[in-house]
């Protein structure tokens, strides 16, 4: 802790190089005989360590940019570089997590995690520290052995965070990672999430739809606007990442900012509610 | 009430799958036992076309007692187990390349397809010319029988699994040994299993033609050809219900092992 903090100046001094640079990058995808431009033009810079979260509506073309920085579609216009390196190919540099868990049936929770090791070229007693490890931090501790089709919908999504976690990567992609669990687990996986991240000081880039996930995790919200996909706004979170509160009333100033950027009028949001 | 609630409540893996009430599935069976003991006790049909339950269960008790029919078991088992080891195995092997490899896919595919069309018992001619009639033989058309039902299992089977979960494999780096023993084998397991089956009982079909169209030898086939011959119907039943009782054995057996190997579904 003292650490960080006195290495805040350093921060300041030094011109670090962007962990993540998104360098004008357009996206078209032929579907049914025609070209459909799905992102326009993207440039977005991330600093080690910083959160971004991406929102936009449907559509818009967030999914498509994690998987580019993912390394599953390399042909696109601009560059894409991490750390200065062009993406080429998907790396363990990238641990990925999907809306749905995406765990494989045929293997207990542990071997879904350790399936993540697989190349990493660790000692097989290592491994099952790491994993014993991982599965506690998303607090599955006594689930090691259970099979996905025994766990929960929430309980599957901490195995595939555990998943992604685990060998410790540099860049966390989240798409809409917690979008199809009900409204309570959410919030609690939110408040993990908050903390796992914390801890491992990987740099976060998460795409989601729910604008209070947004301001309650991210250190910059980017706001995409579709047909075709573009930066619309990015929106800076100057919140104590550690200590955010959902009804206070800087917090509601910020999500109130963001949703007039996405068009959601106020007339509209409270006549909903 | 109470003994079906009790037939139900039976622990996987017991003789019968789907928690079917034991004592209804033998119902039918003794039913139509009885109704044929009626028969030949009212004399409606003469005991040369068709005797009567007990006097098949005395044939059957002398001839387990004469010792050759443990042979005659012994010969139709091995052919089975020997056809259906090397048939599976290279349907397996041949499955497994037309599923993970889309090159094998568009040059074997079709051709596979195309031997498909050939009738199962068309080859027996072939066969015989090629490899005889004797045990060889039999072992050969047993072996093609049960080949085909495991290639087109596996092969379909490794296609059906889901792209996100391919998509996982290229997220995490694995290479195409981990792509097949963490995904694709373990995702085509439930599909190999149903063609395993399929291939046992392809195998036993082939086993009895083999012994019914190709040269005389021990068998249970071998022993129907032989009750046809002496005009002995009894012989021909006890052979028959043999054969039923080793198809049911095996098929228990098998879905036992299915449901060992693909327990993280059946849970």
């Amino acid at each position: 802790m003292n650490s960080h903090v006195g290495n805040q100046p350093a921060f300041e001094a030094i011109e670090f190089t962007p962990a993540l640079e998104i360098d004008h990058v357009s996206k078209t995808f032929y579907v049914a005989g025609r070209n459909v431009e799905v992102l326009r033009n993207i440039s977005l810079s991330v600093r080690p360590g910083e959160f971004v979260a991406i929102v936009g509506a449907s559509g818009c073309g967030k999914s498509t940019l994690l998987r580019l920085v993912l390394g599953l579609d390399t042909d696109y216009e601009g560059d894409i570089r991490l750390e200065g390196e062009r993406v080429r190919r998907p790396g363990l540099d990238r641990g990925m997590v999907f809306q749905e868990h995406r765990l494989l049936p045929w293997l207990t929770a542990a071997g879904n995690v350790a399936a993540a090791l697989r190349r990493s070229g660790l000692p097989a007693p290592e491994r099952a520290r790491l994993v014993t490890e991982h599965l506690s931090l998303v607090g599955l501790g006594n689930f090691a052995h259970a099979w996905p089709a025994q766990l929960s919908g929430g309980m599957s999504q901490r195995v595939a965070i555990a998943r992604a976690l685990v060998n410790r990567p540099r860049f966390l992609l989240l798409d809409e990672p917690l979008g199809a669990l009900d409204a309570l687990t959410r919030l609690r996986l939110q408040d993990e999430l908050s903390r796992i991240v914390q801890r491992e000081n990987s740099t976060v880039l998460l795409v989601t739809h729910d604008v209070d996930e947004a301001v309650f995790l991210a250190d910059r919200i980017v706001v995409l606007q579709p047909d075709p996909g573009r930066v619309s706004r990015i929106v800076n979170i100057d919140l104590d990442r550690r200590n955010r509160d959902r009804s206070a009333p800087a917090f509601l100033r910020l999500r109130d900012e963001v949703l007039d950027v996405l068009g959601v009028r106020r007339t509209a949001r409270e006549a909903a509610a | 009430m109470s003994w079906i609630a009790l037939a139900r409540e039976r622990p996987a893996g017991s003789l019968w799958p789907g928690g079917r009430p034991l004592v209804l599935g033998f119902a039918l069976p003794a039913l139509l036992l009885v109704v044929w003991q009626v028969i030949c006790l009212a004399r409606w049909l003469p005991p040369y076309i068709l005797p009567s339950p007990v006097a098949v269960v005395e044939r059957f008790a002398t001839e387990l007692a004469d010792g050759r029919f443990g042979q005659d078991v012994w010969a139709s088992l091995s052919r089975v187990l020997k056809g259906f080891f090397f048939g599976s195995a290279a349907g397996l092997a041949f499955g497994l390349l037309l599923g993970l490899s889309r090159w094998a896919d568009r040059l074997l595919g079709p051709l596979f397809m195309a031997y498909r069309q050939i009738a199962l018992f068309a080859w027996v001619p072939l066969l015989s010319m090629w490899f005889g009639g004797g045990e060889t033989g039999k072992v050969a058309f047993v072996t093609l029988s049960a080949f085909a039902p495991v290639v087109v299992n596996t092969w379909r089977a490794i296609r059906a699994i889901p792209d996100p979960l391919n998509e996982l494999g290229a997220v995490l780096t694995f290479n195409r040994l981990d792509h097949v023993s963490l995904i694709a084998l373990p995702g085509a397991l439930p599909g190999i299993a149903t063609g395993l089956r399929s291939a046992m009982i392809y195998a036993w079909l082939a086993t009895v033609g083999a012994e019914l169209f190709l040269d005389i030898a021990p068998g249970m086939g071998g022993r129907l050809n032989e009750g046809r011959d002496k005009f002995e119907v009894d012989l021909m039943l006890v052979a028959l219900v043999v054969l039923t009782g080793l198809g049911l054995l095996f098929s228990q057996a098998a879905a036992l092992i299915e449901r060992r190997l693909v327990r993280w579904r059946t849970r």
